[in-house]
């Protein structure tokens, strides 16, 4: 049964769940310093950095995560000793940073004109501007795909398991490989996903709605009651 | 005040600006009137340095700017610019609208920007609007918003881009209202407009634009009453 299997094996659960936490949070956190700044390469003027952030998101986007992960973690231990957390967490953080990396350069790009024109006009310099104006408006904007890039990075960091971590899905494996009970494992290892995700996205959608445009939480601004034309 | 010579600005193969001269004394209100296309956005749109011209010379305060060369943040912290479509920063609310530009620009300390703002809010008759989003308000009161916004960084010169274009025409009259009252002020300030009635009322000089260049130029009372040239009449004409 599957909850016999539940049961007996949550303590070792539990701590596989909070590996994955820990590994996705620095994974995804280090995913969206790397996209912004490959997103500023492509729409700067800079047609070198243009190129960088062009072969970079091509490459990353059309190789296997499980092909990085490898590549990573064998290869890379030729040159410099990473454990196997942090060569896990570079590799989920360098393939979502491509992804992450085209969310932003979207979320930028949708962005009114007029809004850093404004800015300008006002003085302000361009970095500000971006700082000041932009980014907070295209991180709303973001939110949503954001989210939902988050939430398959973190089903996606179960791949870290091949190269021997003992993450959700690597205790999940290891697990179904002593117990022979492989179906009630691999339901189990699915329902931690799901409840992770489950809490997740709450989350997010509190975030968004505490953000939605017009709902600004300010007492003012809801009993006003003059709209826009 | 401004001196403007020889514009030429081309945008691909198009050229928008073709030599334009213009002068604007201190104090002075200039309207720029014309058909679309003619040019008169563009040639505002330079003199805050929106678009770089091709070549000729902008010399404000008989100061020659080079977009090369002088510091244009600073250079347009003084030059004030208000658009057609407000571009209020949606994400704050009207006060921090205000005194973004002064406190992370000139570094004004907050309580001084947030003191000079309710003046210029309560100038534009939006005092009791402070506190709310730019989306809570009307197309007119985000413009009067928007010149408030301007006005904090206290610039010498306001540049207006056909700023009742995008209005409801109920609302026209509170934003020419509050124009017209920095014209009183005597503030130095640069129109685009197809608001005839302002033109004739406020302003010092009309000057119209046909085709990137400056066709014809004249205190209001001339220029409406006895244009020159045929092209002139005819887009009076076509406005009436």
């Amino acid at each position: 049964m599957i909850i016999d299997i539940f049961l007996s094996s949550y303590p070792l659960f539990l701590k596989a769940t909070w590996l994955t936490v820990q590994l996705t949070a620095v994974a995804l956190m280090l995913g969206c310093v790397v996209g912004l700044v490959i997103a500023f390469f492509r729409i700067s003027d800079n047609k070198v950095l243009n190129y960088i952030a062009h072969v970079y998101i091509t490459v990353i986007r059309g190789t296997p995560l499980i092909v990085q992960i490898c590549i990573l973690y064998f290869g890379l231990a030729n040159l410099v000793t990473l454990s196997q957390f942090w060569a896990g967490a570079i590799a989920l953080a360098v393939h979502n940073g491509a992804y992450i990396a085209e969310i932003f350069r979207g979320a930028i790009q949708s962005i009114d004109r007029g809004q850093m024109e404004a800015s300008r006009s006002l003085g302000m310099s361009y970095p500000l501007a971006m700082r000041r104006i932009i980014l907070p408006q295209a991180f709303r904007r973001a939110i949503p795909s954001l989210g939902n890039q988050f939430i398959i990075g973190l089903k996606d960091s179960s791949l870290v398991a091949y190269v021997g971590m003992q993450d959700l899905w690597g205790t999940g494996l290891g697990e179904a490989a002593s117990n022979y009970k492989q179906l009630e494992t691999y339901m189990v290892v699915g329902l931690y996903y799901l409840v992770l995700i489950m809490i997740f996205s709450y989350f997010v959608n509190k975030l968004e709605a505490r953000l939605a445009r017009g709902k600004a939480p300010n007492k003012q601004a809801k009993d006003n009651t003059s709209v826009a034309a | 005040m401004i001196e403007v010579k020889q514009l030429v600005k081309s945008f691909g193969p198009l050229t928008v600006l073709k030599g334009v001269t213009l002068t604007v004394e201190e104090k002075e209100v200039v309207v720029l009137l014309g058909a679309s296309g003619s040019g008169k956005s563009t040639l505002l749109r330079c003199l805050n340095f929106l678009e770089f011209y091709d070549s000729g010379e902008i010399r404000i305060g008989g100061q020659q700017i080079d977009p090369h060369k002088t510091n244009l943040n600073q250079f347009r912290a003084e030059v004030g610019m208000v658009f057609q479509h407000f571009n209020l920063f949606p994400h704050k609310t009207v006060l921090e609208n205000l005194i973004e530009a002064p406190v992370h620009v000139k570094g004004m300390n907050v309580a001084e920007a947030k003191q000079l703002a309710y003046e210029l809010l309560k100038k534009v008759n939006m005092q009791d609007k402070a506190d709310v989003y730019p989306d809570m308000l009307s197309g007119g009161q985000k413009q009067r918003v928007a010149i408030a916004r301007a006005l904090a960084m206290k610039p010498k010169i306001m540049l207006f881009d056909e700023p009742t274009s995008a209005l409801d025409p109920e609302l026209v009259g509170e934003v020419l209202q509050v124009m017209k009252q920095l014209a009183k002020e005597g503030m130095t300030m640069i129109v685009v407009t197809h608001e005839m009635g302002f033109a004739r009322e406020v302003a010092d000089r009309a000057v119209f634009m046909h085709d990137g260049q400056i066709l014809e130029q004249g205190p209001p009372s001339e220029f409406f009453e006895n244009p020159q040239h045929d092209r002139t009449k005819q887009f009076l004409g076509s406005i009436r």
